[in-house]
C-alpha cells in the first residue's frame, strides 16, 4: 500500500498553524469594510485553506492523476451548475 | 454466500478500487452541497443588503470556534492516519477518539447557536437568509453526525486490533470522509458568518 | 473454452430467499433488479392504459379530473424512477459489466447488495405516499407541488433513496471499470457497452446529488416553509426547475447511453461484421454526457428565463445531435454489406436505430425557441420523449433482454413468438405515438383529461395503438416465461458473438470464468481471420 505517500507529522503541524492563523485573518478582514473585496477576500482565504487540507491532510499532492480527476471534475460541474443558472436569474 | 469475491482480490488494488470509490462519493457530496451553493449564490445577488443585514444576527464568535475545533479534528484525523501507517494502533486510536469528542463539540456549539436563533424568533422559513443558513448547516451537522459514527466504528475496530502497519484501508478512508466535512465548513464559515 | 467449464456452479444453483436476499453475486443482484424494475414497467403500464382508455372520449368520462392527473403523474415517475433508470444500468449493468471486463465479480459487492436494498427501501416508501397520492405530474413543479395535499415529502424522501441506491451503484461500477479490468483489457479494447456505461455511471454520481437536495428542498418546503421557490418570501419557483433538469437533463442520457451500449453489441453479432468506428461510438458516449450537462436549460423556454439564457440553451442544445448522429451513422455503416440475420435481438435493434432516428430529428423543433413555443406542453412532446425513451431505451431493453436471455437463464427463447411479439410492439408503438406527433402540431395540450371534440379521432387511434402495443407486450413477456419453463438448453454462445461473457458457460458459473481470461484483441473481430483468443 501506499507508505511512500506523504505526510510527515511536522508538515501537518505547518499546514495546521497556517489554517489557524487563516481563520484568524478572515475573521479580522470581516470586520474592516471593503466593500465588494470583502467577499473576494473571504473566498479566496476559504480556498486556500480548502487547498491545504486537499493537498496535505487528504495527501492529494502525492495522487496520481486519476484521484485528481475525481477531484476535480466534480468542482468544474459545481461551476457549470452556478454559472448557468446565474446566466438566467442575473439577466431575467 | 459471503463475500466470495473480495478475499481473491490483491489487497493493494482493493486499497486504490477502495480510495478511488471515496473519491467518487466525495464527487457525489460537493454536488449535494453544490445545489445549495448555486441557491446561496443566486439569492445573495438578488438581495445583497438582506444578507448583510440578517448575517449579523449570527454569532460570528461561536462560528469561529467551530471552525477551529473543526481544524482541530482534521489535524487528529492526519495524525491519526499517520500513526497508523507506522503500526502505532494506540495512538491512532487516541486520535480518532479525540476527533468524534471534538465532533460532539462541535454539534453542541451548533446546538447553542440554533437555540439562540430560535429564541430571537429566527426560523427556516423567517427568511431566505435564515433558510440558507438552517439547511446549510443542518446538511453539514448531519454530515458531522454521520462521520463521528464512522470515525467512532473505525476506533472500535482498530482498538480491538483490526488494522496495522499492513492493512489500514477504513482509517484512511474514514479520514478522507471526514477532511472532506471539514473542507465544507471552511466555505461556509465566510458565506454565511463572514459577509461584512 | 466454448463448452461446459469442468468447475463451479451455475449461479443459479443455490436455492432458498436468503440465497437471494443476501447474495453478493453480482449476477443474482442484476436479476433481482430486473424483476423488480420490470414489475415497475407493467404498473406504470397499467396507467398509461388507463389513461388511453380516458381519452377514447373528448368529456371526462371514466375517472375524475383528480384521478386523471393522479394516473399520468403515477405512470410518469414510476416509469422513470423506478424502471427506466434503473433497468439497463443497475439489472443488465450488473449483470454484464463485470462479465464484459473478465472479472468475478463488481469491485464493492456488499455495497452492491446495499445499493438494490436501499433501492427496495426506496420504491416502498414510494407506495406508502400512495396513501395521498400526487397528482403534480412527475416533475413536481413548484409552486404547485409546495401547496398540493397530496403526499409530495413521502415521494420526495422515496424518491431521494431511490436516488442513492443509482448513485452507489454508478460508483461502484465506475470503480469496477477502472480497477478490476482482466489482464489485456485496455479500454479500446473494452465492449461498448461498457464505454455506454461508463458515461452513464458518470452523469449518475454527479448529477443525482443535485436532485437529491433538491427533493430535500421540496419537503422542507412542506414542513419547515423554507424559502427557496416561495416567492413570497423571495424565493424563486424557477430556481426549482434549474436544479430539476440539471439532473433530469442528464439523466435521459442515463436511460439512453446504456440501451445505445446494448445495440453497438447487437448490431456486429448479426452483421457479422467488425464494429464500424470503435472509438467513434466510445468516445461519442462520453461526449453526450458532458454535452447533456450543458442543455437543461432547453426544457424551460416557456418558464420565463431570461431571453440570454434561452438562446444559449437553446444554441448548445443542437451540439448533442452531433455525437449521437455520430454513433447512428457508425451503425449503418456496421450494417452496410454485413451478413445480416433477423433474430428478435436484432430486430429490436433496429427498430431502435429507426424510432430513435425519429425521435432525435423531432428534438430540433423542440430545441429551437420559436418552434418549442408553439409545441410546448402539446402531444408533440410526449410523442418526441416516448419515441426517445419507449422507441430508444425501452427498444434497446427489449434488444438485451432477447440478446443476454440464453446467457442469464441457459435456455433458448422461441423465435417465432419472439417475431410476431416484435411485429405487435412495432405496430402499436408507431400507431400510439406518431399520431401524437400530429395531434401535438394541431395544438392539443397534454395532462388534461379532456379535451376538443377535434381532436377525437387522433386519440381514438392512439389508444387503439396502445392496446396493440399492450398485447405485443404481454406475448413477449409469456414467451420468457414459456423460455424459462420450458425452453431448450443455451449452448454457451448461441450467437457466435466474441465479447467474454460468451466465452463461459450459459448460465454462468458463480466465478463468471474458471479462471481469469487473459485478453488480447478486441472484441468485434467478426469475418476477420483472427478472433479473440480467450
Amino acid at each position: 500500500m501506499s507508505q511512500e505517500s506523504t505526510g510527515s507529522r511536522r508538515t501537518y503541524f505547518i499546514v495546521y498553524a497556517a489554517l489557524v492563523a487563516l481563520t484568524v485573518v478572515t475573521v479580522l478582514v470581516s470586520y474592516v469594510n471593503l466593500g465588494l473585496m470583502n467577499v473576494v477576500v473571504a473566498l479566496a482565504i476559504a480556498s486556500v485553506k480548502a487547498s491545504l487540507v486537499a493537498l496535505f491532510f487528504m495527501h492529494l499532492k502525492s495522487e496520481d492523476r486519476l484521484v485528481w480527476g475525481f477531484a476535480l471534475v466534480p468542482l468544474a460541474f459545481l461551476a457549470l451548475i452556478i454559472g448557468g443558472t446565474l446566466l438566467d436569474t442575473m439577466l431575467r | 454466500m459471503t463475500g466470495h469475491v473480495e478475499e481473491r482480490t490483491d489487497p493493494r488494488v482493493a486499497f486504490e478500487a477502495a480510495k478511488l470509490g471515496v473519491w467518487a462519493f466525495l464527487a457525489t457530496e460537493v454536488l449535494l452541497f453544490g445545489a445549495l451553493f448555486t441557491a446561496y449564490t443566486v439569492f445573495r445577488i438578488q438581495y445583497p443588503q438582506l444578507f448583510y443585514e440578517q448575517h449579523l444576527k449570527l454569532n460570528r464568535i461561536l462560528g469561529t470556534v467551530n471552525t477551529l475545533v473543526l481544524i482541530s479534528s482534521s489535524l487528529l484525523v492526519a495524525l491519526g492516519v499517520n500513526a497508523i501507517r507506522r503500526g502505532k494502533t494506540r495512538f491512532m486510536v487516541i486520535c480518532y477518539g479525540a476527533t468524534v469528542l471534538l465532533g460532539a463539540v462541535f454539534l453542541c456549539v451548533k446546538y447553542v447557536e440554533w437555540t439562540e436563533e430560535f429564541h430571537k424568533g429566527l426560523y427556516p422559513g423567517t427568511n431566505i437568509f435564515f433558510s440558507l443558513y438552517f439547511m446549510m448547516t443542518g446538511l453539514h451537522g448531519i454530515h458531522v453526525l454521520a462521520g463521528m459514527c464512522v470515525l467512532a466504528y473505525v476506533a472500535v475496530l482498530a482498538h480491538r486490533g483490526r488494522f496495522s502497519e499492513s492493512y489500514y484501508t477504513p482509517v484512511e478512508l474514514s479520514g478522507l470522509y471526514w477532511h472532506f466535512v471539514d473542507l465544507v465548513w471552511i466555505y461556509l464559515l465566510p458565506l454565511l458568518y463572514l459577509i461584512g | 473454452m466454448n463448452g461446459e467449464p469442468e468447475t463451479g456452479r451455475g449461479y443459479l444453483e443455490e436455492r432458498g430467499w436468503r440465497s437471494w436476499a443476501y447474495t453478493m453475486d453480482h449476477k443474482r443482484i442484476g436479476v433481482m433488479y430486473l424483476c423488480t424494475t420490470i414489475a415497475f414497467f407493467f404498473i406504470g403500464g397499467i396507467f398509461a392504459l388507463l389513461l388511453r382508455l380516458e381519452l377514447l372520449s373528448p368529456q371526462a368520462k371514466y375517472f375524475s379530473d383528480h384521478a386523471y392527473n393522479v394516473f399520468f403523474t403515477l405512470h410518469g415517475a414510476m416509469m422513470i424512477f423506478l424502471f427506466i433508470i434503473p433497468a439497463i444500468p443497475s439489472g443488465l449493468g450488473n449483470f454484464f459489466i463485470p462479465m464484459h471486463i473478465g472479472a468475478r465479480d463488481v469491485a464493492f459487492p456488499r455495497l452492491n447488495l446495499a445499493s438494490y436494498w436501499i433501492f427496495v427501501a426506496g420504491f416502498l416508501v414510494v407506495i406508502a405516499s400512495l396513501v395521498s397520492p400526487m397528482d403534480t405530474g412527475w416533475t413536481f413543479y413548484t409552486p404547485y407541488s409546495a401547496k398540493t395535499g397530496a403526499a409530495v415529502a413521502t415521494l420526495s424522501f422515496g424518491i431521494f433513496l431511490i436516488g442513492m441506491s443509482s448513485i452507489l451503484t454508478g460508483l461502484n461500477f465506475i470503480v469496477t471499470i477502472h480497477m478490476m479490468r482482466a489482464p489485456g483489457m485496455t479500454w479500446h479494447r473494452m465492449p461498448l457497452f461498457l464505454w455506454g456505461m461508463y458515461a452513464t455511471s458518470i452523469i449518475q454520481v454527479i448529477a443525482t446529488p443535485v436532485v437529491g437536495v433538491t427533493f430535500l428542498l421540496l419537503a422542507m418546503e412542506r414542513i419547515f416553509g423554507v424559502a427557496f421557490f416561495d416567492p413570497s418570501k423571495g424565493g424563486d419557483p424557477v430556481l426549482f426547475q434549474h436544479f430539476f433538469w440539471f439532473y433530469s437533463h442528464p439523466v435521459v442520457y442515463v436511460m439512453i447511453l446504456p440501451a445505445m451500449g446494448i445495440i453497438s453489441e447487437v448490431i456486429p453479432v448479426f452483421s457479422r461484421k467488425p464494429i464500424f468506428g470503435y472509438k467513434a461510438i466510445a468516445y461519442s458516449s462520453l461526449a453526450i454526457a458532458f454535452l447533456g450537462f450543458l442543455v437543461w436549460g432547453h426544457h424551460m423556454f416557456t418558464s420565463g428565463m431570461s431571453p440570454l439564457a434561452n438562446a444559449f440553451f437553446s444554441f448548445l442544445t443542437f451540439f448533442v445531435a452531433v455525437p449521437t448522429a455520430v454513433k447512428v451513422f457508425n451503425w449503418i455503416a456496421t450494417l452496410y454489406k454485413g451478413s445480416i440475420t433477423f433474430e428478435a435481438p436484432m430486430l429490436y435493434a433496429l427498430t431502435f436505430i429507426f424510432l430513435f432516428a425519429v425521435g432525435g430529428l423531432t428534438g430540433p423543433f423542440l430545441g429551437a425557441l420559436a418552434t418549442d413555443v408553439q409545441l410546448h406542453d402539446t402531444y408533440f412532446v410526449v410523442a418526441h420523449f416516448h419515441y426517445t425513451m419507449m422507441g430508444g431505451t425501452v427498444m434497446g431493453f427489449f434488444a438485451g433482454l432477447h440478446y443476454w436471455f440464453p446467457k442469464m437463464t441457459g435456455k433458448m427463447l422461441n423465435e417465432k413468438v419472439a417475431r410476431i411479439a416484435w411485429a405487435l410492439v412495432f405496430l402499436g408503438f408507431n400507431v400510439t405515438f406518431f399520431t401524437m406527433f400530429i395531434t401535438g402540431f394541431e395544438g392539443m395540450p397534454r395532462r388534461y383529461a379532456e379535451y376538443l371534440p377535434r381532436y377525437h379521432v387522433e386519440n381514438v387511434i392512439s389508444s387503439i395503438g396502445s392496446a396493440i402495443l399492450a398485447v405485443g407486450i404481454l406475448v413477449m413477456f409469456w414467451n420468457f416465461l414459456q423460455g424459462i419453463r420450458k425452453g431448450p438448453p443455451a449452448p454457451g454462445n448461441p450467437w457466435r458473438a466474441l465479447t467474454l461473457e460468451w466465452q463461459t458457460s450459459s448460465p454462468p458459473i458463480t466465478e463468471n470464468f474458471p479462471e481469469i481470461p487473459v485478453v488480447t484483441d478486441w472484441p468485434y473481430g467478426y469475418g476477420e481471420p483472427k478472433g479473440r483468443t480467450a
